[in-house]
């Protein structure tokens, strides 16, 4: 029973980072339709940023944290203005082909300037741990857990809420008909982009720890929030944090009780059969057309 | 410039629209046959890769082409060819049936994985090919009995008719040679069938294409199955080729250098998988010339305008370094790619339309002819 709390709980932790990177598909998805297949390098270059400033520039945890968001987000519309504003509303695969593109440049870059080497961050969750019982949680752990919390619940407000997130739903809809209304889509679009990319940091900073910053990272991590986003239906905000609660804790579970491979397939496994049975997603809309 | 008047329906499918065709590619075909007699061994190795790679890139023209349905998952398929070769090989099957054999198993299974991909649409499909592929993967890696698991299997020469086909001899290049031709001329015919119209109008409008009376249920299926044969015979040429297999060799990556074949031939035309696999197989040879003699080039160049032997031999030395940089092949893979969807949409076969068209029209070229509709995104989700 203790290992399988024990299980729950570490499931329930890497599924958050899951979710976190799914988040950046779902931001970017409800507002564009696109699909960023650069987002796991997104996360990893935010790492890779962040050990820069707090690993060799030394600077206090927060104020790197914050500094590699920035420069994340910069970054986020920048690689919106250069790779995907020109070919925005041309077929989706042309932008999917795009993004592959930029990931495989992002690993590369990295690659060629940090090296080939895993890197580590000292965070302040690093030491420590919360004994419940017998139970053993480790704070950092405990930490994604609660980030991934609260960046959602931000999100949500602010998708729901504001206004700037309203211009996003609706030119998530219909970008003509959003910009005949006075929404100034371009600018809406690179602010998705750079939002996307500051939630990509976040899940990287907050991995850190848990995984190591290496430069192929983002792409392992990447093709497990797929199946993070379409089980929790792509453009579902609360369903990409619950879709990759649901895979980390399998692929935990897997591992831990299955035989050795499983651990890896399984969440594909999971993913062919949703998409197999209910295309949509556990919380996706689904509406016909009507004609 | 030469006229076409068609006056049947004949004329518009005819294999070769006229007889400079019929020149141009016999000459084509005349120079490829004499090829092993003139090039380098290494060279013709690369031959032989570019012939095995447009095959699967004609293979994935088929279904990402023509019938619009995405995949990347097609070193899958290559895996399985690849495998079933290997395993058959074992039980000293012939060639031509462990052959067909590879080809016919890859087209079942993607039958297999075309029926479930008749639901899905677009980003949907391709993350449902992604873990197809995937799990292949790790299978190859798990059943040990069969594939040896990460140990990888030994692939033996061909033996056809008594005599032993060395993976370096002219004679594998040959049967490459010919494998690709004929499955060119396969698809040429394919397309002009009624079921390659049926995958063209699945491809321009699904709703249409069924409003026509065309089951796109029955097609869309087999078109990943023929497209997973072509990809499965490519896979048996590609074992051989190697004559080590391993389940690390059939990766995603694989699967998007595939993607990358058409992308950057062009994904209109039977010519794109052929260029794209030229260029993709040449950006090998293109990085070994950057590592070894570019730097010098350079070098030379900047001691000609006037630079000292010592900041020369610098610069020389900065180039050096860069092209031997780990990781300038991913690096270079990224820029070709997003420099394609972003300028050469149409690819290498559409620039060379474009040229061609130019030099046909002369004063009167429009720069406007070739230019993409853009259509403002709507969402897809109320589809």
């Amino acid at each position: 029973m203790l290992d399988f709390v024990q299980q729950l709980v570490s499931g329930i932790a890497l599924g958050c980072v899951y979710g976190l990177i799914a988040l950046g598909f779902v931001l970017v998805y409800k507002a564009t339709e696109v699909v960023n297949f650069a987002q796991g390098d997104l996360m990893m270059l935010g790492g890779f940023f962040a050990f820069t400033f707090i690993g060799m520039l030394g600077l206090n945890y927060w104020v790197g944290f914050a500094g590699a968001v920035i420069c994340m987000a910069l970054f986020g519309m920048l690689a919106e203005r250069v790779v995907v504003r020109p070919i925005l509303g041309y077929p989706q695969f042309s932008i999917i082909m795009a993004t592959i593109g930029l990931g495989y440049f992002l690993r590369s870059i990295s690659g060629m300037i940090w090296g080939t080497d895993d890197f580590k961050i000292e965070t302040p969750f690093s030491q420590g741990v919360l004994r419940i019982g017998s139970l053993v949680l480790a704070y950092d752990k405990l930490s994604v857990i609660a980030a991934t919390i609260i960046l959602c619940a931000l999100l949500y407000l602010f998708f729901n809420r504001t206004t700037l997130g309203t211009a996003m739903r609706a030119s998530s809809e219909n970008m003509l008909a959003a910009y005949y209304m006075g929404i100034p889509v371009k600018r809406v679009v690179s602010i998705v982009w750079a939002i996307s990319a500051a939630v990509a940091t976040c899940a990287g900073v907050l991995l850190a720890p848990i995984t190591f910053i290496h430069s192929n990272v983002g792409l392992v991590l990447g093709l497990k929030a797929f199946p993070a986003a379409v089980l929790g239906g792509f453009g579902s905000i609360p369903g990409a944090v619950v879709g990759g609660v649901l895979i980390g804790v399998i692929e935990s579970m897997a591992g831990f009780y299955l035989p050795q491979g499983w651990k890896d397939v399984a969440p594909y496994i999971v993913l062919l059969a949703v998409l197999l049975l209910k295309p949509e997603g556990l919380f996706g809309l689904h509406v016909r057309k009507k004609v | 410039m030469r006229f076409l008047f068609k006056t049947n329906y004949e004329d518009d499918i005819r294999l070769f629209p006229h007889s400079g065709y019929v020149y141009s590619y016999g000459l084509l075909l005349a120079v490829l046959l004499i090829a092993p007699y003139v090039l380098s061994s290494y060279l013709m190795s690369q031959l032989v890769f570019v012939c095995i790679y447009a095959t699967v890139g004609v293979g994935l023209l088929i279904l990402t082409g023509f019938t619009g349905q995405a995949s990347l998952g097609h070193a899958a398929f290559l895996a399985i060819g690849a495998y079933t070769a290997a395993y058959l090989q074992q039980f000293n099957v012939p060639f031509p049936i462990y052959f067909l054999a590879a080809g016919l198993l890859t087209g079942v299974v993607g039958a297999l994985v075309g029926f479930p991909a008749l639901r899905l649409q677009g980003i949907y499909l391709v993350i449902a090919t992604i873990s197809f592929a995937f799990i292949v993967e790790e299978i190859l890696a798990r059943w040990e009995s069969v594939t040896h698991g990460n140990e990888g299997m030994r692939v033996k020469a061909i033996q056809l008719f008594g005599t032993t086909m060395s993976r370096d001899g002219p004679t594998f290049y040959y049967l490459c040679l010919a494998v690709l031709v004929l499955t060119i001329v396969g698809t040429l015919n394919l397309l002009r069938s009624p079921t390659g119209r049926a995958f063209v109008a699945i491809r321009d409008s699904e709703t249409a294409a069924r409003s026509m009376g065309i089951n796109v249920a029955l097609y869309k299926v087999k078109s990943f199955a023929i497209s997973a044969a072509i990809t499965g015979f490519a896979g048996v040429l590609f074992a051989h080729k190697l004559s080590f297999i391993s389940p690390e060799m059939f990766t995603l990556q694989l699967s998007i250098e595939f993607i990358i074949v058409i992308l950057i031939g062009g994904t209109f035309s039977l010519h794109g998988a052929v260029l794209g696999a030229i260029f993709l197989v040449m950006i090998d040879p293109f990085l070994t010339y950057l590592k070894d003699d570019m730097p010098g080039v350079i070098a030379g160049i900047a001691a000609t305008l006037g630079a000292g032997t010592e900041r020369a031999g610098h610069i020389q030395d900065a180039v050096a370094a860069f092209a031997s940089a780990n990781g300038l092949k991913g690096a270079i893979y990224g820029v070709i790619i997003v420099v394609f969807v972003l300028f050469e949409p149409l690819g290498l076969y559409g620039r060379w339309l474009k040229i061609k068209l130019f030099f046909q029209l002369f004063p009167l070229y429009k720069r406007a002819t070739f230019k993409r509709q853009k259509i403002y995104v709507k969402s897809e989700r109320n589809r």
